[in-house]
């Protein structure tokens, strides 16, 4: 009887443990699985017309992605200007004047619910107040879109960061006579700056990545523009139109794209990571 | 705050002076800073108010009945959301089913049973699968998934639970293998990551005397899971969840590419379907007055769903944190 309940507590956590197992190594063979699709098919795709050409018409052979790669990279870029000030004071604010205060709270919960709110109605909302007025699609448009999904993310981890800063550095600025502005800007968010960096870079990752709110703000361009007051290409949208069209070039473009999306996306989080870490460990 | 105490008699008059301008200009920061916080919800509000205004010709003509009519006539101007919010509802269930085991495991595995030399690599190795975007977990369904799916998966599921009564007619119908089950099954593994991170988070915070003691009473470790671990940490566990179906709900690329995007509800899980998310990706650019205006109501109908399900995520994660905090 005993060694029965036994053995069967046993079998119990052999099966649970395997099965915990299994599902880690499942995980893994998913990631494993994507990058190897995605090295696959977006080597085959991979020359330098890719960085020279722009995107072909449809029927027309060849052709690149620059005009996408440059477009994301400027509407990317003009996004993180955006979002850097606005989420570090922010940032700023939550954690040096946000304890026991209620707007500071609510704007804590109010941010992480944007942090994971579906990024395509933040497109719905940057066409109904921009796009449907100037009543053209532009880069400006998802430029906006994109900052909405990266405001958040800069704004927690600064917070996260500068609290992490020690109290005792704080205080012994404070006992210098510096104010608070300077006690802030010299001194705590000195200390969190990996931190603060780290955000940035993640936040960056993020927004490289997203496609739905540029749907509708970018929308897309078959030439080569840097104007960011008409429609521009960028790679997200050319890969959904790509990928889902007839012609094999286009297709072995948008693979391309992907492979370029994500492996941009991956190593910004892997070097997200390596930052806080150093600045963690020393 | 940052100016020390001063009794003014003491100081010559150009430190007051100092000692004025720097209130003026902490007084500055603060306000400066709290203009940025008040922003985001300034941006909230504004995303409410403008999707509602928009959507408001729809919501005007159909009213609260629009939420449940099955009807989506892009020609007669007949509109509904019933069907794109069962395809949403029963795309994210799917993924929940799914992914709620496999978060558990791997929690279980990082916080238990790893190494500890494997545990950052391999946690990172996960968060990974979470930065991986969605379009390309869209074209991956797509290419990949879908016809390996259809070939292996589908037939696999109808000559098996397919046979059972009652949920017989689920894996019924033609096999093409894009339908509301494989965008349920990509789904899964995009919202996996995030389940998964937050368990590990909330196993992490177990007082280490509790997990010890039950061993020291010879629990295995699956019963220290069991009956230790998870009723400590199950609000944080909840919200985990709850935190992956709010992403599950508003997902769109992943989506889009699977589920076929055809407005009708069938009995059949591998038949085609379509999420409030994919309507909008697929109907918004060609959509006119008051199409457009339908499409808003299902906009922001998706948004005050996703923001209650997150609302709810983030209170019982909040809580589970206070309680470790009050605690130790």
């Amino acid at each position: 009887m005993n060694s029965n309940l036994y053995r069967r507590r046993k079998f119990v956590n052999t099966l649970g443990l395997s099965l915990s197992l299994f599902a880690m190594a499942l995980g893994l063979f998913v990631l494993l699985w994507i990058l190897f699709i995605l090295f696959k098919n977006g080597f085959a795709g991979l020359s330098w017309a890719i960085f020279t050409e722009s995107t072909p018409a449809p029927g027309t052979p060849g052709g690149g992605l620059a005009n996408a790669i440059v477009g994301s990279l400027m509407m990317v870029g003009v996004s993180v200007l955006i979002s850097t000030p606005i989420g570090i004071f922010a940032g700023v604010y939550l954690a040096e004047f946000g304890d026991g205060n209620k707007l500071a709270s609510i704007t804590r919960f109010v941010t992480d619910i944007m942090l994971s709110a579906p990024s395509i109605v933040l497109g719905l909302f940057v066409y109904a107040v921009l796009v449907a007025q100037v009543r053209h699609f532009s880069g400006w448009a998802g430029s906006f879109a994109l900052s909405l999904i990266a405001i958040p993310v800069v704004l927690r981890t600064t917070e996260n960061m500068l609290r992490l800063v020690p109290g005792s550095l704080r205080e012994a600025a404070f006992a210098l006579g510096a104010p608070h502005w300077k006690v802030t800007n010299y001194v705590t968010l000195r200390a969190a700056r990996a931190g603060v960096m780290t955000g940035l870079l993640l936040a960056l990752a993020r927004i490289s990545g997203e496609t739905a709110p540029l749907l509708f703000t970018a929308l897309n361009n078959q030439f080569f523009s840097t104007n960011m007051n008409a429609p521009m290409a960028n790679l997200p949208v050319v890969i959904f139109q790509f990928a889902m069209s007839p012609y094999d070039n286009w297709v072995s473009l948008a693979w391309a794209g992907a492979l370029l999306i994500t492996l941009t996306v991956l190593v910004l989080n892997i070097i997200a990571r390596v930052v806080f870490r150093e600045r963690n460990s020393g | 705050m940052g100016t020390p105490p001063t009794t003014s008699g003491m100081l010559d008059p150009r430190m007051m002076a100092v000692i004025k301008k720097q209130r003026i200009q902490d007084f500055l920061f603060h306000k400066v800073t709290m203009l940025f916080a008040v922003l985001v919800l300034v941006a909230l509000a504004a995303i409410l108010v403008s999707l509602m205004i928009s959507a408001w010709p729809a919501f005007k003509k159909f009213g609260i009945d629009f939420i449940w009519t099955v009807e989506w006539d892009i020609i007669n101007e007949d509109y509904g959301a019933a069907i794109a919010i069962y395809g949403t509802l029963v795309s994210s269930a799917i993924a929940l089913l799914i992914a709620v085991p496999l978060a558990f495991g791997i929690a279980l595995f990082l916080t238990e049973m790893c190494p500890v030399w494997l545990r950052r690599p391999l946690g990172t190795a996960i968060e990974l699968l979470a930065a991986v975007p969605s379009i390309i977990y869209g074209m991956f369904g797509l290419f990949i998934f879908a016809p390996l799916f259809a070939e292996y998966g589908q037939p696999a599921l109808q000559s098996t639970l397919g046979q059972m009564p009652l949920i017989g007619p689920l894996f019924g119908g033609a096999m093409n293998g894009i339908g509301l089950l494989a965008a349920g099954i990509i789904l899964a593994f995009m919202v996996l990551p995030f389940i998964a991170a937050v368990m590990r988070d909330v196993f992490a915070i177990v007082p280490p005397i509790l997990r010890e003691s039950a061993y020291g009473l010879g629990c295995t470790t699956w019963e220290v899971v069991r009956y230790i671990v998870l009723p400590y940490t199950q609000k944080g566990v909840i919200g985990g969840i709850m935190l992956g179906l709010g992403r599950a709900l508003g997902e769109t690329m992943a989506v889009t590419f699977v589920i076929g995007n055809s407005q009708r509800i069938s009995e059949s899980l591998f038949a085609p379907g379509t999420s409030i998310a994919s309507t909008l990706a697929n109907e918004f650019g060609e959509a006119d007055d008051f199409h457009l205006s339908t499409l808003y109501a299902l906009g922001f109908l998706l948004f005050v769903i996703t923001f209650v399900v997150l609302s709810v995520a983030k209170v019982m994660i909040l809580r589970t944190e206070r309680a470790q905090g009050a605690k130790t």
